[in-house]
């Protein structure tokens, strides 16, 4: 089986500091990773990189999606690949109706696979299917992209997106932050509705909480810019008693 | 590389290839000699074949031009303009046109190329549209003379005046005497009062009491002639209950040198009239190293004499080296309205100094205003508004949005407004934000899909989408690509 993600030894700088020193990770179809860790130790670095931001040097080691070497393709060709990723922190674009976005974007997704656009109809009827499910009101759709929207509007919008487009690796980057414990379980669910034997997960987070939601496959945890120890779940429980300060030596 | 760097490269490369009207028609041309005095104003004057109280009324303002300072309080920077450097008056040769037929066929295939067909059996078989009986009258002003007005039989049926002003000043004096000159007079601004020494040409509209003008007007301005002033005036009434939508177009030559074009636009709204006057001025606006281009001095005003009228200005600004322009309404009737949209786009070296004038005088007055900024390259782009309320202008109301978007670090937004109520009862809002095409905002487009190229134009019309509703269908159409192409070059 060819693995879906394989970070190895990766290595990368942001300006002249070094936040990931040789991370390695394999992650397979159908899997659930979460990657757990205290701030700064480069857990939003690493998902900014496999979505292929702006700004980070990668001065070693490489990324291969499917095989292929993901650090070569540009981010929107990465995204029509199936590379997704949840932002932590939604940006708003004014006057952009959030339909006209997510049919915007799909259709450019579906071009660069050499597939035809979808039809208005049908495109309406899966995005209506979908929020229902996620409980998302359509004037919310009408809405500029995430312009006004609570905090769990956003999340719940960036869910949205990830089901419409379908993307085999999805990276959810602190998907909890400054979500309340109702708008946490409807996001959760929403993610677990997406899980599948095809698609794999990677959750970021410092709580275990999340994860007593979405329930990992495997926990890594991170220290330092690298990946420091890895275990089934209850490792995230482990962790919730003794806390990161262990691992501090360790890396 | 940073998305927004690519961005602001690819802003950086825009040159004269991408300004697609810079081509020169060659016609033979009338032209009064170089420089500015008492006998370019005769000369002028002669050529129109005007009355004498016209000329009088030139020379008046001649004389008072001479005695007036350039004004240096716009956020705009230029080499003094040496006015005896300019021709105030070049035309086609050939003149007196009793038909179409008769115009010269290369300036017919100039506005062909510029996609105005000035042919009403063209315009008739051309594209079809989605009204389906929805036509334009055209009137287009090459250089300082129009050569050709559209539909004026059809019009003439409805009662509505359209043609230009210098066959209006002859046709129909007292129209013209009655309401030249009282909304911008003479000795309104420097640029005005040359403008009314020295007009060559421009549109003359008279809508009269309760009719509904069955078309939209429009104008095409061109100059051509190198070294030449454009002075356009344009003066259009809605009597009583009458209602007229005009629109404006403007382009000119690529050319190394610094045009001149300094226009007066006068409306006069009776009572429950309504006036809608849009713009999309796409003048060549220099090239890469900030060569060339247009100086565009102008002077509109609108006034909404009677009660419960209505004047709404829209305009796409994405020519011109420099802009120096402020639609205002002067709101005297009770109950009147006055609107300002606004998209001023500014790239390369171009410097825009645009925005609106408010004067509430009569009773229960309102006003909006909606100013959209966008800036890239090295270009700098002011918003100056005015909105004032009178003692008697009780209830006053004005609402006021500017918005400023800056593309690149290099570029500038500024925005000044003044605000002025003189009675306890006037409600004016004011919001203004100025934001940046931020590296997030790309990228999380971009995550999703879409081209770095379809991402900034995603986000532009999103952040002019207010304005463009507010423009004729066909025009915004034409709006939303000269963005594109204003902006990007390469976003189709």
């Amino acid at each position: 089986m060819t693995a879906l993600l394989e970070v190895k030894n990766l290595q990368v700088r942001v300006e002249e500091r070094e936040i990931l020193h040789g991370l390695t990770l394999t992650v397979n179809p159908g899997e659930v990773h979460a990657i757990m860790g205290p701030n700064g130790s480069g857990k939003s670095t690493l998902s900014h990189v496999i979505a292929g931001k702006a700004g980070y040097e990668v001065t070693g080691g490489e990324v291969l999606y499917k095989g292929e070497d993901l650090l070569e393709m540009a981010p929107n060709e990465r995204a029509a690949k199936g590379v997704f990723l949840a932002f932590q922190y939604p940006v708003e674009i004014p006057g952009v109706a959030t339909m006209n976005f997510l049919h915007t974007a799909l259709n450019a997704q579906r071009k660069a696979r050499g597939e035809k656009e979808i039809l208005t109809p049908d495109f309406l009827k899966k995005v209506r299917e979908v929020a229902k499910s996620l409980n998302i009101p359509q004037d919310m759709l009408k809405r500029g992209v995430n312009v006004g929207f609570s905090g769990g509007e956003k999340k719940r919008n960036e869910i949205l997106q990830m089901a419409l487009f379908e993307p085999a690796l999805c990276i959810l980057d602190e998907m909890d932050s400054g979500l309340d414990i109702d708008a946490l379980r409807v996001a959760a669910d929403g993610v677990n509705a997406l899980r599948s034997k095809d698609r794999a997960m990677v959750v970021i987070t410092h709580y275990q909480r999340l994860l007593n939601y979405i329930v990992p496959d495997v926990v890594h945890v991170m220290s330092k810019g690298r990946v420091v120890k890895s275990g089934g779940k209850e490792l995230a429980l482990e962790l919730e008693k003794s806390g990161y300060a262990q691992f501090d030596d360790a890396a | 590389m940073p998305a927004v760097q690519e961005t602001v490269d690819r802003v950086r490369q825009i040159d004269v290839d991408q300004y697609r009207y810079g081509f020169e028609t060659d016609i033979e041309s009338d032209k009064a000699p170089k420089g500015l005095s008492e006998d370019t104003v005769r000369f002028i004057s002669a050529k129109k074949n005007e009355p004498a109280w016209m000329l009088e009324w030139r020379l008046e303002a001649y004389r008072r031009w001479l005695t007036m300072r350039e004004p240096e309080w716009a956020r705009v920077h230029y080499p003094k303009i040496d006015y005896q450097d300019y021709y105030y008056y070049s035309a086609p040769k050939r003149k007196e046109l009793a038909s179409l037929d008769e115009v010269d066929p290369e300036i017919l295939k100039t506005y062909e190329k510029l996609g105005i067909p000035l042919r009403e059996q063209e315009m008739l078989a051309g594209v079809v549209r989605p009204e389906g009986e929805r036509r334009i009258a055209v009137d287009a002003v090459f250089d300082s003379v129009s050569v050709a007005t559209t539909f004026q039989k059809e019009l003439k049926q409805a009662g509505v005046i359209f043609m230009p002003i210098s066959e209006a000043i002859r046709e129909h004096p007292d129209l013209v005497k009655k309401y030249l000159g009282t909304v911008v007079p003479t000795s309104d601004n420097y640029f005005a009062t040359l403008n009314s020494a020295v007009f060559s040409d421009g549109s003359f509209v008279y809508v009269p009491p309760g009719v509904r003008c069955p078309m939209e007007l429009s104008t095409y301005f061109r100059i051509n002639e190198r070294n030449t002033g454009q002075f356009e005036r344009t003066l259009i009434i809605a009597d009583k209950g009458a209602y007229v939508s005009y629109l404006e177009g403007c382009t000119a030559p690529q050319r190394d040198e610094n045009q001149l074009h300094a226009a007066v636009v006068e409306l006069v709204t009776h009572d429950d009239a309504e006036i809608k006057y849009s713009t999309v001025q796409n003048w060549y606006p220099g090239n890469s190293e900030g060569k060339g281009g247009i100086y565009n001095f102008v002077t509109k005003r609108g006034d909404c004499r009677g009660h419960n009228s209505k004047i709404s200005w829209t305009q796409v600004e994405t020519g011109s080296a420099i802009t120096w322009k402020y639609p205002s309404c002067i709101l005297r009737g009770d109950n009147s309205r006055g609107e300002f949209y606004s998209i001023a786009i500014s790239n390369g070296y171009q410097q825009v100094d645009s925005g609106t004038k408010m004067i509430h005088l009569g009773k229960n007055t309102t006003s909006r205003i909606i100013s959209k900024g966008i800036a890239a390259g090295v270009s700098q782009n002011t918003y100056r508004g005015l909105v004032t309320a009178h003692r008697k202008a009780t209830n006053a109301r004005n609402f006021t949005a500017c918005d400023s978007l800056l593309i690149g670090d290099k570029c500038g937004a500024h925005t000044v407004p003044y605000i002025e109520a003189k009675n306890s009862s006037a409600l004016f809002e004011h919001e203004a934000t100025t934001s940046k095409i931020s590296e997030d905002m790309l990228f999380y487009c971009v995550q999703r899909g879409l081209s770095p190229e379809e991402a900034v134009a995603l986000v532009v019309n999103g952040f002019v989408k207010d304005v463009l509703q507010q423009l004729p269908m066909e025009f915004a159409v034409e709006a939303q690509k000269l963005i594109s192409i204003s902006l990007e070059g390469s976003v189709g």
